[in-house]
């Protein structure tokens, strides 16, 4: 059977790509943790500032909420990683990797007037790059590809792009209608 | 999306063909190329890390031992209730009524600020404070308050004399002025008691040598509060000198910078205060006789007749860091200078002080040929007007040493030890090649700067089985355990002498303006043996 998706060849390669180094990046930033036995996010917590900051310093002066922090932003970062990568419930994936990302920018937020003790390795005003991968994420929420490339594939069927119940847009799900095709 | 039902194809087309299995899989060799790129990362790395601590074959050394607190309580004296006394009790278990209120407020505001709430939770020294002394009303009525529980009923003594002579007492607290810390000592170890006194130990130089005869001659359990040697870094720092990591020390550089009222001795001044109010003669003790002076009774810091300015305030602190690592002792020189450049309030003790101490035969280790080893200078400097951060380094020929609550080595690139190590590359000078922070779970080698800058911002505690503990607890604790069980206190009256005579060294540079050197034979100063050195602390 032949299949295509709405998506052209470029477009399709790209937002796979996009999703897999994303997973990767992910789940590296959790594999070096979870190697590293003297890791804690505490350090980075305490460090916290902006609006939201009394809550992060407030998690991070509570041994056990540390604990539970430490474990669920580790294996978050893990299990996020290689869903993305592999394309495996992929949508759950990206909404819990955007909100990790959420919290991390909260926690970070390049704001004017402030300095935070954990070094930079770039020049930041509002947007830094936990906001560009949270919209990068965004992106790819909204145009799948785990089910083209990906084990969501085998587990939900391959995406058939034109929604039926899809009215908002109907134009353009004609036109996926019509791109998409088995035969 | 594909969570979606209504996504779904039909049936006949769920079948799942060759195609749907490749593209279905297509991420896996990205997968296996993550797995086997982390794999060859992780192993450099774990082969970098581990031939850097298999080099320098670093242990945190044991803290102090320390005995069990059981037993019928100890009966302790406090002398002395400002705001040292105050924290000393504190530390061993009893905080003052509005210390208490004020935590609680402060608790209220932010939930982060656990002081009342570790206070609570520490450990039982199993101590009754029973007897007071203090010569300030106000303060004596709040000591009493503090350690009044339903068992025990304090008594006020009106002079330390009286509470020596008390058979209620098994040892004391001194916190009071630097010149009363000696006669007090002195008498309370001929009296029986056990001591525990704050820095500086002594005031003037005879009294040194009277109480370090006497201790010897008594038996008394003595401590210098230098709780820093209970500080697990230091511990490190040990093991990091007996493991020769560092190489010939040539060079120490120690200091501080202090930039606020409180930290220039401008303490508060209590409106009850007065002549009613305060026995103005006992806190005169062996100083000049003057009128009444509430600022000289608040602010005794700021003035050599009852302190012992920067060389005995706060040197000593950073003398006693390195003491407790080096044991280098009494510098043969010492050059001392400063002056009264900020707080021109009328002190006589100088608000900006440098030291100069020399070590020209001791001997750290070396990694070179035979004849590169000894000698050692130790500097000290500070100011009462700025407060920039400046580090105590150790500097040796193959490494530097930095050293705070957290602790970081970096390598020398002239080293001769590692010269192997960063010609391949394992060890980066740019790098601390080791680094210890006791709030972390580890030691660490290969550190980036990340570490140090969380270590530098407030993570800053002493940690005993992964706990914050206050270390000026465990340094009361190990003195307790020494009276209960034997034992020998981390700094006793062997340290407390070689800390007390090198300030002084250093005192009397600065006010004679001469190089002075140590005679260990004789235990006097070279060519000073006519001078009245005792009025140096004086005039």
């Amino acid at each position: 059977m032949e299949w295509k998706s709405s998506y052209n060849k470029w477009q399709l390669t790209m937002l796979t790509v996009l999703r897999i180094i994303i997973g990767w990046h992910f789940m590296y930033e959790g594999i070096v943790k979870l190697w590293n036995p003297g890791w804690s996010a505490k350090g980075y917590l305490t460090d916290s500032a902006g609006l939201f900051a009394g809550l992060f310093e407030g998690m991070a002066g509570n041994a056990s909420i540390m604990q539970a922090v430490d474990f669920l932003n580790v294996w978050g970062l893990v299990l996020i990683g290689a869903a993305l990568m592999l394309g495996v419930f992929t949508r759950y994936a990206i909404i819990a990797g955007m909100i990790l990302l959420g919290f991390y920018y909260l926690s970070h937020p390049p704001l004017i007037g402030i300095k935070y003790a954990l070094p930079s390795e770039g020049s930041y005003l509002w947007v830094n790059k936990n906001l560009i991968e949270l919209f990068a994420l965004g992106v790819l929420l909204v145009f799948p590809t785990s089910r083209i490339i990906g084990l969501d594939r085998l587990i939900f069927g391959r995406q058939e792009h034109l929604s039926d119940q899809d009215t908002s847009t109907p134009n353009v799900s004609e036109k996926r209608k019509e791109a998409t095709h088995i035969s | 999306m594909e969570n979606n039902e209504n996504n779904h194809l039909p049936n006949e087309d769920r079948k799942i063909n060759r195609r749907d299995v490749v593209r279905g899989l297509a991420a896996l060799p990205v997968l296996g190329a993550f797995f086997v790129g982390t794999g060859v990362k992780k192993s450099r790395d774990g082969k970098i890390r581990d031939s850097i601590l298999d080099k320098l074959n670093v242990d945190a050394a044991a803290p102090p031992p320390v005995g069990s607190m059981e037993g019928d309580p100890i009966r302790l004296g406090i002398i002395g209730f400002g705001i040292r006394g105050e924290q000393l009790i504190r530390a061993l278990g009893f905080a003052t009524p509005a210390w208490k209120e004020n935590m609680k407020k402060s608790a209220m505001k932010n939930p982060n600020d656990t002081r009342l709430k570790d206070l609570m939770e520490q450990e039982n020294l199993n101590v009754k404070v029973t007897g007071v002394c203090e010569l300030f009303d106000v303060r004596a009525e709040s000591a009493l308050a503090t350690v009044t529980t339903d068992q025990n009923k304090p008594k006020r003594y009106r002079t330390y004399q009286e509470m020596l002579d008390s058979p209620d007492i098994d040892a004391v607290v001194i916190a009071s002025p630097d010149h009363w810390h000696a006669p007090m000592a002195i008498d309370a170890a001929k009296a029986g008691k056990h001591v525990y006194v704050e820095k500086c130990m002594t005031h003037k130089w005879h009294e040194t040598f009277e109480l370090y005869d006497t201790i010897k001659s008594t038996g008394a359990v003595f401590q210098v509060g230098h709780q820093h040697r209970q500080t697990q870094s230091f511990l490190t720092a040990q093991d990091i000198i007996k493991k020769n990591v560092l190489g010939h020390v040539s060079l120490i550089q120690t200091n501080t910078n202090r930039n606020s009222d409180n930290g220039a001795w401008q303490y508060n001044i209590h409106e009850k205060a007065s002549p009613q109010t305060i026995d103005w003669d006992q806190f005169l003790g062996n100083a000049p006789k003057i009128p009444f002076n509430k600022e000289h009774f608040f602010r005794w810091r700021k003035w050599w007749e009852y302190g012992s300015g920067l060389s005995g305030d706060l040197l000593t602190h950073d003398y006693d860091r390195i003491n407790c690592l080096l044991n280098m002792g009494i510098p043969k020189t010492v050059v001392a200078s400063g002056g009264v450049y900020t707080h021109r309030d009328g002190r006589t003790v100088p608000d900006v002080f440098q030291i100069i101490m020399e070590y020209p035969d001791y001997i750290t280790g070396t990694s070179q040929e035979a004849g590169k080893e000894k000698g050692m200078t130790f500097i000290y400097s500070a100011t009462l007007g700025n407060q920039f951060n400046r580090s105590t380094l150790l500097m040796g020929h193959d490494a530097t040493m930095e050293l705070g609550a957290s602790l970081f080595v970096y390598p020398d690139p002239r080293s001769t030890r590692y010269q192997e190590m960063i010609e391949e590359g394992i060890i980066n000078t740019d790098d601390p090649m080791y680094s210890y922070n006791p709030a972390a779970k580890g030691v660490d080698a290969v550190t980036g700067a990340t570490a140090k800058y969380f270590a530098n911002k407030g993570l800053m505690y002493t940690y005993r089985d992964g706990k914050r503990v206050d270390s000026t607890f465990l340094h009361l604790k190990e003195w307790l355990s020494c009276i209960r069980h034997g034992g020998k206190p981390s700094c006793g009256i062997e340290e407390g002498f070689q800390e007390a005579i090198s300030a002084h060294m250093g005192t009397i540079s600065l006010r004679t303006g001469q190089r002075v050197e140590w005679d260990p034979v004789t235990r006097t100063i070279k060519g000073l043996e006519n001078i009245a050195l005792d009025e140096i602390n004086m005039v």
